[in-house]
């Protein structure tokens, strides 16, 4: 085959989805940059180059507001989930015998089987006033009264951390698994206690795991509307609530669409902070 | 051996053909969740012979955006709200309607609302259902009195056991009324003692939540009082838990109504009519009136005839002609003002 016939045959299999990238993505994305350069006049759509929604961010407190909001529930749940999921992924690689550990994974990601507003709406009631844990709590006589756990912050990073420590779990233990045991055991032989191979060896060679499942659970987390408009109470405003509102009574398509492309940029800029560690391969 | 299979498929293929037949034609209706009871819906499927499709959607600028980007036929009824009915019509998105056609002589004069469904003397769609965004509570965990006068509802005895409904015009126009504004005249003076109004409400509130999550928030005692509750609310609830009830405190509440008409360019419009003579008719009244999703009262006063007793009860039958006078339809601000409102919604949530 000529080289020209092969270039020409790896486009063709390319073609589907390339195709489909420039139909569901590229499009869309330049749709929705231009919208947000459009502006609404009264109820009618004038499409422009206008920074007018994007000046409004830094004017209207509550926008600026939302954008920190999603920005610290983000970090939390991520950093959360971070270290409740390695010692899970390392339990499962390293201290549940091999032929168990199909069914470890499995009952990890078990709650990955029901719908996801469910299991939020689950967690409202465990934890509401008369719920599971209050209810727990005040029988073993450790509060006298109920302490206010739904509708917070609080709740929404449960609910979010409750979800993706499943999803890294998955990540690190992909990880560790590929680490051959000759680099622990050449780690001791050289002298190092078991903290400083987990410190110097083992943490690093697994970090591309961690930082797979860290940048999911980041883009997955500050998108999400559900988990904080059905755990968080309103009390405090995420930015796809706002994005939302916006739409809902007075479909402001170019403000909405300012805050999606504001969002883009935040996951674009923790793409940059952890590009030299990501394996999305890997997955 | 072989010719049963083949009876089978035949058997198969006839019945999925005269199924298929039975349902061609199809009426699409873009609606609120109460229209989604299938004790609503079945009736008049199976009186007509026909499918209706339905799809939810949550407020009139999604419904809009979405009429606006669908082709002509797509989309045969709409409801909406009844403040918005003009915005359909601006948008060119509703069909005139035959006034002689529909039964508005039955209705409660007050909802009748031909200044919302009414435009440049066409009629563009008609009132199905109303109810009030006014005060739910507990009456086990509340003192009721307190319950009869706004001010002392959000008051610091309530700290942290309230719920707001999730929805800017009425709990604004909660707001208004306890300061003595009528929702009819909210200007942008008026502004600065609503959000006053309104951060002393959220500062002794849990949450703001929209349907599903007040009623899960009442119903688990979560909290024991929700600002913009009503009838809607508390009517699903009241079976198991009749202690769940709501009231119309002495500055008033304020009062919703949901409009429903025929979408311009349907290829149905005999059906389409149809089916919001239906839903306008005793029968469809009382149904849409207790579905599964919210109560509310219908606008034909003729369905008390087809509601029981225990329903009628529920609905306050009795006392509408009291609430009615007390209670002033939501605010319905022009675009500027809208901007403001919702810009000093989100402000106080944020705070």
């Amino acid at each position: 085959m000529t080289p020209r016939a092969e270039r020409i045959r790896g486009w063709g299999f390319a073609a589907p989805a390339l195709l489909w990238t420039v139909a569901f993505f590229v499009v869309p994305f330049l749709v929705m940059g231009a919208m947000s350069l459009a502006t609404l006049e009264g109820r009618t759509l004038v499409w422009g180059l206008s920074l007018a929604n994007y000046v409004e961010l830094t004017e209207k407190a509550y926008l600026a507001r939302a954008i920190m909001v999603s920005l610290e529930i983000t970090v939390t749940v991520t950093v959360v989930s971070v270290v409740l999921a390695y010692p899970l992924a390392w339990i499962i690689a390293f201290r549940v015998p091999a032929r168990w550990q199909r069914l470890a994974l499995l009952l990890a990601i078990l709650p990955f089987w029901t719908s996801y507003v469910v299991r939020s709406y689950a967690w409202l009631l465990v934890l509401a006033r008369e719920g599971m844990i209050n209810n727990t709590l005040i029988g073993l006589g450790l509060i006298s009264e109920p302490i206010t756990l739904a509708n917070t912050r609080f709740a929404t990073v449960t609910g979010f951390v409750h979800f993706f420590v499943m999803l890294l779990t998955l990540t690190i233990y992909a990880n560790l698994i590929q680490l051959s045991p000759n680099y622990r055991r050449a780690a001791m032989d050289l002298g190092a206690n078991a903290f400083q191979t987990f410190r110097h060896v083992i943490l690093p060679l697994t970090l591309p795991g961690i930082v797979t499942g860290a940048f999911l659970t980041f883009v997955l987390c500050i998108g999400d509307y559900v988990t904080p408009q059905i755990l968080g109470g309103n009390t405090e405003l995420t930015v796809p609530q706002v994005i939302m509102v916006q739409l809902g009574r007075r479909a402001d398509f170019p403000l909405a669409s300012a805050l999606a492309i504001v969002l883009m940029g935040i996951v674009t800029l923790a793409y940059i902070a952890s590009a030299r560690w990501l394996r999305l391969d890997r997955l | 051996m072989t010719r049963l299979p083949a009876l089978l498929l035949s058997t198969t293929a006839l019945s999925i053909g005269v199924a298929g037949a039975a349902s061609a034609q199809e009426l699409n209706a873009l609606v609120w969740c109460d229209h989604t009871d299938p004790a609503l819906i079945e009736p008049f499927e199976q009186e007509f012979g026909v499918t209706v499709n339905l799809r939810e959607y949550e407020g009139t600028g999604a419904a809009l955006a979405l009429l606006e980007q669908s082709r002509p036929g797509d989309w045969d009824v709409l409801v909406i709200d009844g403040i918005d009915v003009f915005r359909a019509v601006e948008a060119g998105i509703l069909a005139p309607l035959d006034p002689a056609e529909l039964p508005t002589d039955d209705f409660f004069p007050e909802v009748v609302m031909a200044e919302s469904n009414t435009l440049d003397g066409v009629t563009y769609a008609v009132t199905e259902k109303f109810g009030y965004n006014t005060i739910s509570y507990n009456s086990e965990a509340v003192d009721p009195a307190d319950m009869e006068s706004l001010a002392t509802v959000w008051s610091e005895k309530y700290d942290g056991r309230i719920s707001i409904y999730d929805y800017y015009l009425p709990v604004m126009g909660i707001a208004a009324m306890a300061e003595g504004i009528a929702t009819a005249e909210i200007g942008m003076d008026d502004l600065a003692p609503i959000g006053e109004v309104l951060s002393t409400m959220r500062s002794r509130a849990a949450s703001v939540a929209g349907v599903v999550a007040a009623q899960t928030a009442l119903a688990t005692g979560e909290v024991d009082i929700v600002v913009g509750g009503g009838e809607w609310l508390t009517a699903v609830l009241a079976g198991e838990q009749p202690e769940l009830t709501w009231t119309i405190p002495e500055e008033g509440a304020v009062r919703w109504a949901q409009s429903i008409g025929v979408v311009a360019g349907t290829e149905q419009p005999d059906l389409a009519l149809e089916f919001v003579k239906y839903i306008v008719s005793p029968e469809g009244q009382a149904r849409l009136a207790t579905s599964s999703c919210f109560w509310g009262m219908p606008a034909n006063a003729k369905a008390g005839d087809v509601l029981s007793d225990e329903e009628k009860e529920l609905l306050r039958w009795d006392s509408q002609a009291d609430y009615l006078a007390r209670t002033q339809l939501y605010p319905a601000p022009d675009t500027d003002l809208d901007i403001e409102m919702q810009d000093l919604w989100l402000d106080t949530l944020q705070q």
